[in-house]
């Protein structure tokens, strides 16, 4: 049986890597062409790859940093690791937040280092599709692999994001140009729609381009829903939506008579007005034009492994995200157990970050917040996050130094094979350091705790 | 493990050995079961107690890419079945919850604590089968397996339509090697391309010729796949959801199904959703005495039940035009709908069968009746396709209900009388199954029917998978609470208390096979799939612990 | 000359590119800091390509260089900037207990700097 990991050629100190897998976006194409210069250690050729994957590629370079920092200063990886297990072991009410850049393999573990601590996981996924999740919890969805969608659709509509520049390759791949089964003339068999506030790079490739109001996603879903069932709908929603009615039912009549159907939604839903609202909408759209066709609603994940985030919490505890411990059995709340909250309310005492930015890229009260509690970040590279932690890990990469299982966001697992070797640890070996550091910790804890009650009762 | 065990005193029923109640020792060496121990050996005094091979569950629906859309789509089913993380002595125990789809942890906890020490998760498409395997990896205890769902597969199909058998003997052992999986599942044979392709239309005929492969029917792929298995020996036969799945008047179609094997070996599953009269779109009648007798006559044939318990219920299955049906006659609206390329459909929607319906109690019924009008335990054996019919944690009420007749009277009183009356009245109600045959419809015969040798038994060389129940008139209690679960010959439960984890291992075959297929796969695969052909096999990495369970030909 | 807009933060390119090399160089920071602004409501508001813009939310402000943009690209009354720093410093607290602020859809006071 053929292993994942070797599929490489090598002449010299360079070497082929073939179907390597870019972990840039949640695309996850596994078709990169890696050339390696083994003696320099950096990617010179990426091919097939797209301007992403090509930046994420081509810049690799093992960067001469400190395996970790504490307070800013460097220090052994087996340092910072004593000094999360210290901060961790002792917090009241602890966060791991991220996830969406690593592996399932590590997030396994961090699900388990949580569940252990009694503190609470949340991923990416919060600020991303969370919504979604949300929404899929009161009207389920009808969704697809990306080749079932290849093969089959001749009508794709865009809602509310843009594949363009930030899913590259989601066109040529998956959905517009990609010759599928039933769609061997590529584009020329498919309809493509694209409903947006704005005209973005991806409107090009639309046949048709529908402008929605900014805040009115939700009223066009819903107008569109009735005039599926062919209710009656108030006029006056082409003012409210800025989508005259002729488009909207000639939409309609195009969705209901296609053959195999997809709606692909982004984050111009889930982060405005209306939000899981706004998923839910979407969602029943889709099932509800099975009634005529094959119909699809599937969102479009940003992360290489966002989606795998949701699949391992959701396995483990029954929850895609926002899960806290703390009673000794999995809760999911979001809004109370979501990572902006737990920081913009100041619940959290201590963070964990895996693999991601929320020094960047979260809101200025959660920042603020993080700046007061003890963090602990991994990651490749330094980070606004690292910049305000305690303890900041310098981690290999997934994807390029590190194997392991990264889910594309039509939940298809893929198996990432590696092209260079680092000197730095993988955030799985750093979980699992932290995991055992833990355990010994809290033991200690407990027992110094049952010595001290006894000490009382004697007294 | 280098540890040994020995079991006193216990009343022992091990039928694949003969061993019908007696009192005997169970000797366990290195998690084996071995003829005998040195005489200082710690003991486990079963006086008073049943002594069983461990459970094993021959279809369930437990791991991977549906299982996990399931519990996404219902914090309802689980936020009030919690499971708790437990410090034991030497290790911790995971938390979770529970509900009709367990998380991974409490799965796997749940089983052994019913004394269940194998299950067999019963569809995957192959190539969601990393996801399938790490979540069976992350289910703890029990030695668990899958089967991948081989009947929409297109490549398949376009080799069958040019009678390229031999080539399909080479691609189906090339695939269960590829994912690591235990044998083929075929579900609702042809029913995924007019579905996909055709705006959700159905499929109803045997000879109904397939959307977009004129020289298909259902029947051509069910004869190619049971011969395709047995030719390759594999230890589990073909394993079929027939066609019809919970249409009225479908037994005809089960029948037929049977049929068109031919005297060769096949597994029908959860057939008591396959046993129906009535006309079309009308009200369903129970066809299980044509069934039961169909199969008490044709050896070849095996069976699980399929039994729904009242209740709640998650139905998840690959046959996703039937998932669309059901959502007519479910008052939960949600409906989740998900394709798999070149290989699968599936559906999802939460389901309660409900006493006072007419369907519902018609094939709670039905099912008792198979497994009452079974001659044969051994071909019949006991499941409720968890989540479908009813979660695995309902398999101690169904035992009493089959080991005690006032028990099950009682039942029979409180359900819709319509659907039940004509049924009430046969003799076989009467019938009362022994601990002998409950010991071979839920461990001896699905081991059998697994071709599991070192399972489902108590003699030497069988894996030391051992439960042990307190004798009890409420059989019931007595299947709910075990007072040891043995699982590699560790104590997991002593005494009624969870004692210790332990890590299974997944059991999957690997037939040989003609690498010059791998050339007519991978452009298949490169032209309609999207991922590489050579990152479509999953590595060693996703099964660490496992078991090849070899073929008859190797 | 106070004017209420509503900016929209997305992805783009340049700035996926930008982050990977590194958020503290130049062209991350670049792409991150330029507001694009439709071509009309810029003449209306006396503004030119490259001028500085002060962003005020409820949240937070920000200044950052604007662009133009035709109508037909970018509708009167609407802004878009990638995803930076500036965005998280304007972007909602409240996540209404969905987990989720509203990043996408931020009503801005806009003024002119320099």
């Amino acid at each position: 049986m053929m292993r994942v990991a070797e599929k490489a050629k090598s002449e010299g100190n360079i070497k082929i890597v073939e179907d390597a897998t870019c972990t840039f976006c949640g695309c996850l194409c596994d078709d990169m062409v890696l050339t390696v210069d083994v003696d320099a250690k950096k990617i010179t050729k990426a091919k097939n790859a797209c301007v992403l994957g090509k930046a994420l590629f081509l810049n690799y370079e093992e960067e001469d940093r400190p395996f970790a920092l504490i307070g800013g200063k460097e220090a052994t990886t087996a340092e910072a690791v004593e000094e999360a297990a210290q901060i961790l072991a002792n917090a009241r009410f602890p966060i791991i937040y991220g996830m969406s850049d690593t592996t399932c393999e590590t997030q396994r573990k961090a699900v388990g280092l949580m569940d252990m601590l009694g503190g609470t996981i949340d991923s990416t996924t919060s600020v991303c599709h969370g919504p979604t999740g949300m929404a899929l919890q009161g009207v389920g969805e009808s969704t697809a692999t990306l080749g079932e969608i290849k093969n089959r659709a001749d009508l794709v509509i865009y809602w509310g994001g843009n594949p363009a520049e930030s899913l590259p390759r989601h066109f040529a791949r998956y959905a517009v140009t990609a010759k599928g089964m039933y769609t061997p003339n590529r584009k020329k068999d498919r309809t493509i729609v694209n409903i947006d506030v704005r005209h973005t790079k991806s409107v090009p490739v639309a046949d048709i381009f529908i402008q929605v109001k900014p805040g009115a996603d939700f009223e066009l879903l819903w107008a569109l829903r009735a005039l599926v069932k062919n209710r009656h709908v108030d006029p006056n929603i082409e003012k409210k939506t800025g989508v005259s009615m002729k488009t909207m039912k000639d939409l309609v009549e195009r969705m209901k008579n296609c053959r195999y159907g997809v709606l692909f939604f982004g984050m111009g839903l889930t982060m405005t007005r209306g939000r899981h609202f706004n998923s839910a909408a979407i969602l029943s759209l889709g099932s509800d034009l099975n009634e005529y066709t094959h119909f699809i609603a599937t969102p479009m994940r940003g992360h290489g492994n966002v989606t795998g985030a949701d699949t391992v919490v959701a396995w483990q505890t029954g929850y895609p995200f926002g899960v806290n411990f703390s009673r000794g059995y999995p809760k999911f709340n979001p809004g109370e157990f979501t990572a902006t909250d737990m920081f913009v309310r100041g619940d959290a005492d201590a963070g964990l970050i895996l693999a991601s930015d929320p020094g960047s890229n979260f809101t200025q009260a959660a920042v603020d917040h993080m700046k007061k509690i003890p963090m602990i970040v991994l990651d490749p590279k330094y980070t606004h996050t690292a910049k305000l932690a305690r303890v900041a890990f310098t981690t290999a990469h997934y994807g390029i130094n590190v194997p392991g299982t990264a889910y594309r966001s039509d939940g298809v697992p893929i198996e990432l094979r590696t092209c260079l070797d680092s000197k730095y640890p993988s955030d799985e070996e750093v979980i699992t350091a932290i995991y055992r550091r833990v355990e010994q910790l809290l033991i200690a804890k407990k027992r110094s705790k049952g010595a001290n009650n006894k000490r009382q009762k004697a007294a | 493990m280098g540890s040994t065990l020995r079991i006193v005193n216990g009343r022992v029923h091990d039928p694949a050995n003969g061993v019908d109640g007696k009192t005997r020792d169970i000797c366990i060496k290195d998690g084996k079961i071995v003829k005998s121990v040195p005489p200082k050996t710690k003991c486990v005094d079963a006086k008073g107690m049943v002594v069983m091979p461990g459970g094993v569950d021959i279809h369930c629906h437990i791991a991977g890419a549906k299982a996990n859309i399931a519990r996404k789509l219902q914090p309802d089913d689980h936020r009030r079945d919690i499971h708790r993380r437990m410090e034991l002595e030497k290790i911790n125990t995971r938390s979770g919850t529970g509900g009709t789809v367990p998380s991974t942890f409490t799965t796997g906890y749940r089983y052994a604590t019913l004394g269940y020490t194998t299950a067999m998760e019963a569809a995957a498409p192959p190539l969601l089968a990393r996801h399938t395997l790490e979540e069976l990896d992350d289910t703890p205890v029990i030695d668990k397996g899958f089967y991948i769902l081989m009947g929409n597969n297109v490549l398949l199909y376009k080799m069958l339509q040019e009678e390229r058998h031999e080539e399909i003997r080479n691609a189906v052992a090339w695939w269960l090697n590829a994912t690591k999986s235990y044998t083929t599942k075929l579900v609702s044979p042809g029913s995924d391309e007019p579905w996909k392709g055709h705006r959700n239309a159905t499929i109803t005929q045997l000879n109904d010729k397939i959307d977009g492969f004129e020289q298909l029917t259902p029947r051509k792929i069910i004869t190619s796949m049971v011969n395709t298995v047995d030719d390759l020996g594999l230890p589990h036969p073909v394993h079929i959801h027939c066609n019809n799945l919970g249409h009225s008047g479908n037994y005809k179609t089960t029948l037929e199904t049977m049929k068109a094997a031919d005297g060769r070996r096949i597994h029908v599953t959860h057939i008591q959703f396959h046993s129906y009269g009535g006309k079309p779109d009308g009200e369903p009648t129970s066809k299980a005495p044509e069934i039961a007798e169909y199969i008490n006559n044709n050896p070849n044939i095996t069976a699980d039940v399929g039994q729904v318990m009242f209740g709640k219920s998650t139905s998840m299955t690959a046959d996703a035009p039937l998932a669309w049906m059901l959502t007519r006659y479910s008052n939960d609206k949600r409906w989740v709908n998900a394709d798999t390329e070149c290989e699968s459909g599936c559906g999802i929607i939460p389901f309660a069968y409900q006493e006072r319906v007419y369907t519902h109690a018609l094939q709670w019924a039905t099912g008792l009746e198979l497994f009452l009008l079974s001659k044969d335990p051994w071909r019949m054996v006991l499941s409720t396709d968890h989540p479908n019919g009813g979660a695995f944690t309902s398999y101690p009420r169904l035992i009493r209900t089959l080991m005690d007749r006032e028990f099950r009277k009682q039942q029979m009183e409180s359900v819709n009388q319509r659907a039940v009356a004509k049924i009430k009245r046969g003799h076989h109600m009467e019938r009362e199954y022994t601990l002998q045959e409950i010991a071979i419809i839920t461990r001896a015969g699905p081991a059998r029917i697994l071709g599991l040798k070192n399972k489902g038994h108590l003699g030497p060389g069988a894996d030391a998978d051992i439960t042990i129940y307190d004798e009890h008139e409420d059989k019931e209690l007595m299947f709910s609470a075990p007072r040891y679960v043995i699982k590699d010959g560790r104590l997991i439960i002593d005494n009624h208390e969870f004692r210790n984890n332990h890590e299974g291992k997944i059991l999957h075959v690997s037939p040989l096979y003609d690498e010059g297929i791998e050339d007519v796969i991978r452009p298949f695969v490169e032209d309609f799939y999207t991922i590489r052909f050579d990152n479509y096999a999953v590595s060693d990495h996703y099964a660490p612990r496992r078991e090849v369970i070899p073929t008859t030909k190797q | 000359m106070d004017k209420t807009m509503i900016l929209v933060p997305g992805r783009t390119t340049k700035q996926g590119v930008g982050l990977i090399d590194s958020k503290f160089k130049k062209d991350y920071r670049e792409a991150t800091t330029t507001v694009e602004i439709n071509v009309e409501d810029m003449a209306r508001l006396g503004l030119e390509d490259g001028c500085k813009v002060k962003l005020r939310s409820a949240d937070g402000v920000v200044t950052v260089k604007c662009t133009g943009r035709r109508t037909e690209d970018l509708p009167p009354g609407l802004m878009f900037i990638a995803y930076g720093p500036p965005t998280s410093k304007l972007m909602g607290k409240d996540t209404a207990a969905s987990g989720m602020p509203l990043s996408k859809h931020l009503e801005v006071e806009l003024k002119r700097v320099s």
